[in-house]
């Protein structure tokens, strides 16, 4: 199980002192709590990408991964997540792959397509094309990841004609890809069809929702022949506060929940925990919540947190790191990893990936011969030519 | 088993004994007085106050999800088959509350359903209202909205035409749950026909599913629509058939 943290880089007023951090602050903070993160051995350090203000993420990723990478020796790096339908494909494949030579293998990319609707003009797209972009350029960034001499012509970019994009992946292995989505079920569809994982941020809407996302995810996942549908490759988003006493957490939480972007100004905060996974309380508590998850997604490969938005100071932020390192987190890998069966994988990392790679285990976008994906394939061609063998008689 | 209509009537009126719920419930009242009168087992009449879920509306549109009693408000209007909706006018339109919670139904959610507007004022000078916000609205959200609504204004208490326009607009909605159509004889064709397929009701038609509903309300009934959630899972495309759509 691999259990870190998440942060969209929000830059928001602290709603009990109304101090506004800087946009320098907010960088140098999130270089921080990386930091942190693996100095309390945390797997994963995810950033957002943004393109615009209230947010201080970076537009490009690889920028912040860098520097991390400069400045850690062992947390897996991604995205959370990274803008499949506005950014270039060609320079997710440069960009990636330099960050992950400079990481030594250990970043991995989450895509999901932005539901900002100014940010798709800036970048000559169109919000209503998200869908269609999320498929083409995906399409593009596998292929350029896994081919030299690309030639490529889709509905929204330059045509590429025997293009190379460096560097090659590190070792000839792509950073592995999730593919997040709230809400939209083409996605979990695309991320089985590839073999690649599935995110959901588990944040905003009621289990019932993620729980849906993830079992047609599993369930796609096997029909394209990858594995078992509990053998698929699920990550899940999570919000947490904590105190050692649950009321205390509660009573420091709630100003920063009141004003939060997004729910604030809305539900209260004891309607919100209970309509979705959001734990304010004590490390127990946050520990039992969490493994709950458990019970409507299956047995899961990744657990990450969002610990910094909302306004809530470097300090607490620090401070709830420190309690999710030392006291949730040994707790929950010991019984994520006693729970999970032995067919179940867990997360893939770089060495994982090289290993699969020299077997010869890379899953064939859309299924192997094996799969139930190829039989209907299979069945719907021979249909077709049995009609038109009919036809011509 | 009997299979009996259920009605919901959705009110903005916000005081306890307002206007706009009383004219709500009358226009209700009068369509089930028509359906129980011919015969057909009385409609259930679904109150839904928006005044008791308004806090919960406003979560639901800032968060993307209903709270319960909210949901149970938007399902007693999606399962019901025919609708009253009744707003007072503010500021020469519904009222925000009214428009708010009717901004939480999906696309198509209200499709066919049969309903019936209608408006309270404090000056008759507003009764367009109904032609000029209502049933823009319900267009949108493709309802069958009748032909008759009801807009009261103040002074429309006092006076007996009230009650009349009332009636006309209930037998109207109760015309749509198969019985009472305004100048059609319910008791002729539909009875006589019932004749013959009565005499399986106790036992045969029971166990095979078939209704025991008067056959009267049946044969006018339309076909009760469809109007189930959308759910986004029913139809999601072949991830080859995604990636066709984009090839240059």
């Amino acid at each position: 199980m691999q259990l870190g943290i998440f942060t969209i880089g929000d830059v928001t007023t602290d709603p009990t002192t109304g101090k506004t951090p800087t946009e320098h602050e907010r960088i140098k903070a999130t270089v921080a709590m990386a930091r942190k993160a693996e100095e309390l051995g945390m797997d994963v350090f995810a950033t957002g990408q943004h393109h615009n203000p209230p947010f201080a993420a970076p537009a490009n990723p690889p920028v912040l991964m860098g520097a991390v990478a400069a400045q850690t020796e062992k947390i897996q790096l991604s995205t959370a997540t990274t803008l499949i339908t506005t950014t270039d494909p060609v320079r997710i494949a440069e960009d990636y792959a330099y960050a992950q030579h400079l990481a030594d293998g250990r970043v991995d990319l989450t895509l999901g397509r932005g539901n900002t609707g100014p940010v798709y003009p800036w970048f000559g797209k169109d919000i209503r094309q998200g869908i269609p972009l999320a498929v083409e350029n995906y399409q593009l960034l596998h292929k350029l990841w896994r081919e030299e001499n690309v030639n490529f012509s889709g509905r929204f970019r330059t045509p590429l004609q025997g293009f190379t994009s460096t560097p090659r992946p590190m070792d000839d292995v792509p950073p592995f890809v999730w593919h997040g989505s709230i809400r939209s079920p083409e996605i979990p569809e695309q991320a089985a069809f590839y073999g690649d994982g599935f995110f959901h941020n588990n944040i905003f809407w009621n289990k019932e929702h993620t729980e849906r996302m993830v079992a047609f995810y599993r369930q796609r996942y096997e029909y394209y022949g990858h594995g078992s549908a509990d053998q698929a490759i699920v990550g899940l988003g999570g919000q947490t506060f904590m105190a050692k006493n649950s009321q205390d957490a509660v009573r420091q939480f709630r100003p920063y929940f009141d004003n939060a972007p997004v729910y604030g100004h809305g539900p209260s905060l004891e309607s919100f925990m209970e309509q979705t996974p959001l734990t304010v309380g004590s490390p127990q508590q946050v520990i039992e919540r969490t493994l709950s998850f458990r019970d409507y997604a299956g047995d899961y490969q990744r657990q990450l947190f969002l610990v910094d938005h909302a306004g809530l100071p470097l300090k607490m932020v620090l401070e709830q790191m420190d309690m999710l390192g030392e006291e949730v987190f040994p707790v929950l890998r010991k019984e994520f990893d006693s729970l999970r069966p032995a067919h179940v994988p867990e997360a893939p990392t770089h060495e994982s990936l090289v290993a699969r790679h020299a077997a010869g285990k890379d899953p064939i976008p859309g299924g192997g011969p094996d799969s139930q994906a190829a039989k209907d394939r299979a069945a719907k061609a021979e249909a077709a030519a049995n009609a038109q063998q009919d036809s011509s008689k | 088993m009997t299979d009996r209509r259920s009605i919901a009537v959705v009110t903005a009126g916000l005081s306890e004994d307002a206007s706009t719920t009383r004219l709500a419930r009358a226009i209700a009242q009068a369509a089930s007085d028509v359906v129980s009168r011919d015969g057909a087992p009385e409609p259930e009449v679904r109150l839904v106050n928006l005044r008791d879920v308004a806090h919960g509306i406003t979560d639901a549109m800032l968060t993307g999800m209903a709270p319960a009693p909210v949901q149970d408000a938007l399902d007693a209007v999606l399962t019901a088959d025919a609708l009253v909706a009744a707003t007072p006018t503010y500021k020469a339109s519904y009222s925000g509350l009214f428009k708010a919670f009717f901004d939480l139904f999906d696309e198509g959610a209200l499709e066919n359903l049969p309903t019936v507007v209608a408006a309270t004022g404090g000056s008759p000078r507003h009764s367009l209202v109904l032609d000029t916000a209502l049933r823009p609205l319900f267009s949108y959200l493709k309802a069958l909205t009748l032909p008759i609504g009801v807009y009261a204004a103040t002074e429309d208490w006092a006076d007996a035409s009230l009650q009349s326009r009332i009636e006309r607009s209930g037998a109207a909605l109760a015309g749509m749950l198969g019985v009472g159509t305004p100048g059609h004889d319910v008791a002729g064709p539909g009875h006589a026909a019932g004749a013959g397929s009565g005499a399986t009701e106790d036992g045969a038609s029971a166990a095979d599913g078939a209704s025991t509903e008067p056959v009267g309300a049946r044969r006018n009934a339309p076909p009760r629509p469809d109007r189930s959630v959308r759910d986004e899972f029913a139809a999601v495309p072949n991830f080859e058939d995604l990636l066709a759509a984009v090839r240059g």
